[in-house]
């Protein structure tokens, strides 16, 4: 049976295993990426040892607890990091049970949610940290049978001597392993071996999930908390001018109501009365920025585009040349709007700051950075402030901000008392740090034989930074290029919505080049193919993705999709796109019902190099996908008067089950290292389904969410 | 403040609370059941369902006034051991990614079996369209429906 729970400490994790009986408690130090040898643990935890990053115990029972230290919000971390350690260590799986680290910077390296990155980067260490174990408990067997170490094996929690069939459990041997001197260099399970890595291993939070365990940011309850919520102003580009609370205030169950930066806190015993008494807050706004409407954004994206600044970020070749010469030019923009990243559980933090420190607990993505900002803000050192990590229902990189945990630990000293700071749904989308509106012009230009001898790309965005990919494919397959990118300032927040920028630039690039492929008159994956085939050969300037790789995928999801294959009434739209560190290619099939185009099904082939968990690796890709389409299709966020129109669910939409399309994952087996599978995913298929529908339907869909294109709204 | 007297999960339980206050706050805040989610607060995601009188209700917009005498079942009351066919589905078609919206998804489908143990593949699409999973789960979602439906 495999367990989940929250411990508050490392001590409290050692103190456990100690109690579970004589264990062999292993703390493993690495400094780089092949690491120094780590060191066994007797009696209480060396307060020196520094950059620990692993954990696992093994009890005299032979249980085996393993730590997992990063903020789990879906991806499956929780699952797939003990899997990797599990099958170097060859434990038997159902023995093994999974904690969730609290913050801990002296033991753990990276202890965040972002950027598809923790397996990639934990991926050797945490082999590292079973498989040292494993050869410590061998040879802790061969010295008490007084057998060659070579003699021996581990499998499933055992170690075995096939000459003499005897055989140990690892919890009998962990007492003496933990005497002996850990070992250098201590070899890798070759992944012919893998009895766990790359099979489909159930999510170990299963059980509590769907019995609705505790376990969640805003599941945290403490004896005397107290709750608060916060109105932050109407709109981006405004201040708190006057605020007259006496009404709030006399509310049942109200505590107090306090006024910090722009914030106006209603502190309460209870969240229906603290959401009832903030209603009654009077509060008036003054403007102290702009103040945007939709029809700005759109003028700005017009001026900017044909006047602003460009910041050049990659220039190959002689483009003007190539435009002069070019016997066809293909011109095209691209636009989609803000997002909200609406994560299921909206944003919670639970604070108490004390005389002698700091408790935080909740929901992050980047504890060790919102523990820095808070220890800042409040002017208390870190080393006197804990965190411990919740389960995140959901981030999708909102929560890699940590301006709640900010504002729960304000309010906290403030208010002197312990506090759950809990934002409803219309805060989380009328609050900000949206995934940023950008537009895209594209410009490229054709030989006489079809080739692209000049391509163009110049990206506008609100709060975006740099919103374009510059060695992204084509770059490296295009002689002359020039990628450019302007970023426009305004009040509205912005940040990291996953796969940022690619989330929509995937898009835009990988349905212009449908564009371009078809003035060029080829077929869409030949036309990739020979980019790709020339990047080889004679590549222009830096190529920084791997050509093998993309190839790769194309191929497969083109043989998988039986691409080019007439299929009546199936209209097929291709894409590929390298985000991260990782390749995907998508095929989408549209059919055409009552003269509209349906969706009905996408391929995928995943270059994520070794795959850890294949029912979370699937999900992930079906998961990206849904993500990808349904945001395509359905989504968007404007603004009137500096204010969000959408504010809840009623208005702004999500995808739901009757418009998922059917998703055929695959994934190829190249026995490299893992390299990511959280955001890959999503960024192709945009690009699919768009030239799927071209296909369909004749009409190019180049602005997002594709409901509002005449396409499907029937308005011209 | 009024007193409730409510019948959840086959206990009678008392919160001492506004009458507006909805059933959800009351559950999560006054009674300690913390299965039941809070999502949007206006009856559009249906991570708060539970059942009343075995039919599925959006907790978040049900004010405990209204729930008088009725049968309350929540998650944690959904089964004894977590062993209801659609728990076992769940976890055999490995459906949560985040989690967050699984209880309200499991509670809307067993209200949804209690009166069709059997639906078409319509009818589940039809009764799910009110839960949103922001992860993306519905192809496992639905998946684990008609596995438990099978069991049934």
């Amino acid at each position: 049976m495999h367990m989940q729970q929250s411990i508050n400490s490392r001590r409290d994790f050692l103190k456990k295993a100690a109690i579970a009986g004589g264990g062999l408690v292993l703390g493993f130090s690495w400094f780089g990426a092949d690491g120094e040898a780590p060191a066994v643990l007797k009696g209480p935890f060396p307060e020196k040892s520094i950059g620990f990053n692993s954990y696992l115990s093994i009890a005299a029972d032979g249980r085996v607890t393993i730590l997992s230290p990063n903020p789990e919000l879906g991806q499956n971390i929780m699952t797939s990091f003990p899997m990797i350690v599990a099958e170097e260590l060859d434990a038997d799986w159902t023995k093994v049970k999974v904690e969730q680290a609290a913050l801990d910077t002296k033991s753990f390296d990276r202890q965040l949610t972002g950027g598809s990155g923790a397996v990639p980067h934990s991926w050797k260490r945490l082999r590292m940290a079973g498989a040292t174990a494993r050869a410590m408990l061998i040879q802790a067997a061969a010295t008490q049978w007084s057998v060659p170490v070579t003699e021996c094996t581990a499998s499933d929690g055992f170690v075995l001597h096939a000459a003499s069939g005897k055989k140990a459990g690892f919890g009998e041997l962990a007492a003496l392993a933990a005497t002996l001197q850990v070992p250098k260099d201590v070899p890798l399970k070759d992944r012919k071996d893998f009895k766990i890595i790359g099979h489909a291993v159930k999510n170990v939070a299963n059980k509590g999930i769907v019995t609705g365990k505790p376990m969640f940011g805003l599941d945290f309850y403490r004896e005397g908390m107290l709750f608060a919520m916060i109105q932050r102003p109407p709109a981006f580009g405004t201040k708190i001018k006057t605020v007259d609370s006496a009404s709030a205030k006399a509310m049942p169950g109200i505590i107090d109501v306090v006024v910090f930066k722009n914030n106006v806190a209603v502190v309460g015993k209870s969240t229906w009365e603290i959401i009832k008494a903030r209603k009654l807050l009077k509060v008036e706004y003054e403007n102290e920025g702009a103040i945007e409407s939709r029809s700005d954004h759109n003028a700005i994206f017009r001026t900017v585009m044909d006047n602003g600044k460009p910041e050049v970020k990659r220039k190959d070749g002689d483009v003007e040349a190539a435009f002069a010469s070019a016997v066809k030019i293909i011109k095209a923009e691209y636009q989609c709007p803000f997002l909200s990243h609406s994560p299921m559980e909206p944003m919670n933090f639970f604070a108490h700051v004390k005389a002698d420190g700091v408790e935080l607990v909740g929901p992050s993505q980047t504890p060790a950075s919102a523990r820095t900002a808070v220890s800042k803000l409040l002017n208390i050192s870190e080393d006197k402030i804990t965190l411990e990590l919740t389960r995140l229902g959901g981030g999708f990189g909102r929560r890699l901000k940590f301006d709640y945990v900010l504002e729960a630990a304000e309010l906290s000293s403030i208010i002197k008392a312990p506090v759950k700071l809990i934002w409803t749904r219309e805060d989380d989308m009328t609050g900000g740090n949206y995934r940023p509106a950008v537009r895209y012009h594209f410009e490229a230009a054709l030989d006489a034989k079809g080739n692209l001898v000049g391509y163009k790309c110049r990206g506008v965005g609100i709060n975006a930074g740099n919103l374009v990919r510059e060695d992204n494919f084509p770059s490296g397959a295009v002689d002359n290029l020039l990628i450019e990118s302007i970023d426009y300032k305004s009040p509205i927040t912005t940040g990291a919505w996953r796969a940022p920028i690619t989330n929509f630039l995937g898009f835009a690039e990988q349905a212009f080049i449908d564009e371009v492929a078809e003035a060029a008159g080829k077929d869409p994956v030949q036309f990739r193919l020979e980019l790709l085939s020339k990047a080889r050969i004679t590549p222009a300037g830096a190529i920084k993705y791997n050509i093998d790789r993309m190839e790769g995928v194309i191929k497969m999801a083109a043989e998988k999709s039986g691409w080019g294959i007439k299929k009546p009434g199936i209209s097929q739209g291709f894409s590929v796109y390298f985000s991260h560190q990782s390749y995907v290619a998508q095929v989408c099939e549209v059919v055409l019902q009552t003269g509209k185009p349906v969706v009905k099904k996408i391929y995928a082939a995943a270059d994520c190099g070794q795959v850890i968990n294949l029912s979370g690796a699937r999900q992930q890709v079906m998961g990206g996908i849904t993500d990808g389409f349904g945001h395509a299709m359905y989504s968007k966020l404007s603004f009137k008067n500096g204010a969000a129109e959408q504010s809840n669910f009623h208005n702004y939409r999500l995808i739901r089950m009757k418009e998922i399309p059917e998703i055929e994952p695959y994934f190829v087996d190249n026995g490299i290292d893992p390299t990511g599978l959280g955001e890959p995913a999503l960024p192709p298929t945009g690009g699919a389904v768009a030239n799927a529908i071209y296909k369909a339907t004749g009409k190019r869909l180049r602005n997002q969410p594709f409901m509002d294109e005449p396409v499907f709204s029937g308005k011209a | 403040m009024p007193v409730y007297n409510l019948q959840i999960n086959g206990k009678q339980l008392t919160a001492d609370v506004a009458a507006d206050t909805p059933l959800l706050w009351v559950l999560r805040d006054h009674l300690g059941l913390l299965g039941t989610k809070y999502g949007c607060g206006i009856a559009q995601c249906g991570a708060c369902t539970v059942h009343m009188n075995g039919v599925a209700m959006r907790s978040c917009s049900l004010p405990v006034s209204a729930v008088r005498t009725a049968a309350i079942t929540t998650i944690e009351g959904l089964s004894v051991d977590g062993d209801h066919p659609l728990q076992k589905a769940w976890d055999e078609t490995d459906v949560p990614q985040c989690g967050y919206c699984q209880a309200g998804q499991i509670m809307t489908a067993a209200a949804l079996l209690k009166r069709n143990p059997h639906p078409s593949l319509t009818e589940i699409e039809d009764t799910m369209q009110g839960n949103i999973c922001r992860c993306g789960a519905y192809h496992r979602i639905r998946e684990a429906i008609q596995l438990a439906s099978k069991k049934i």
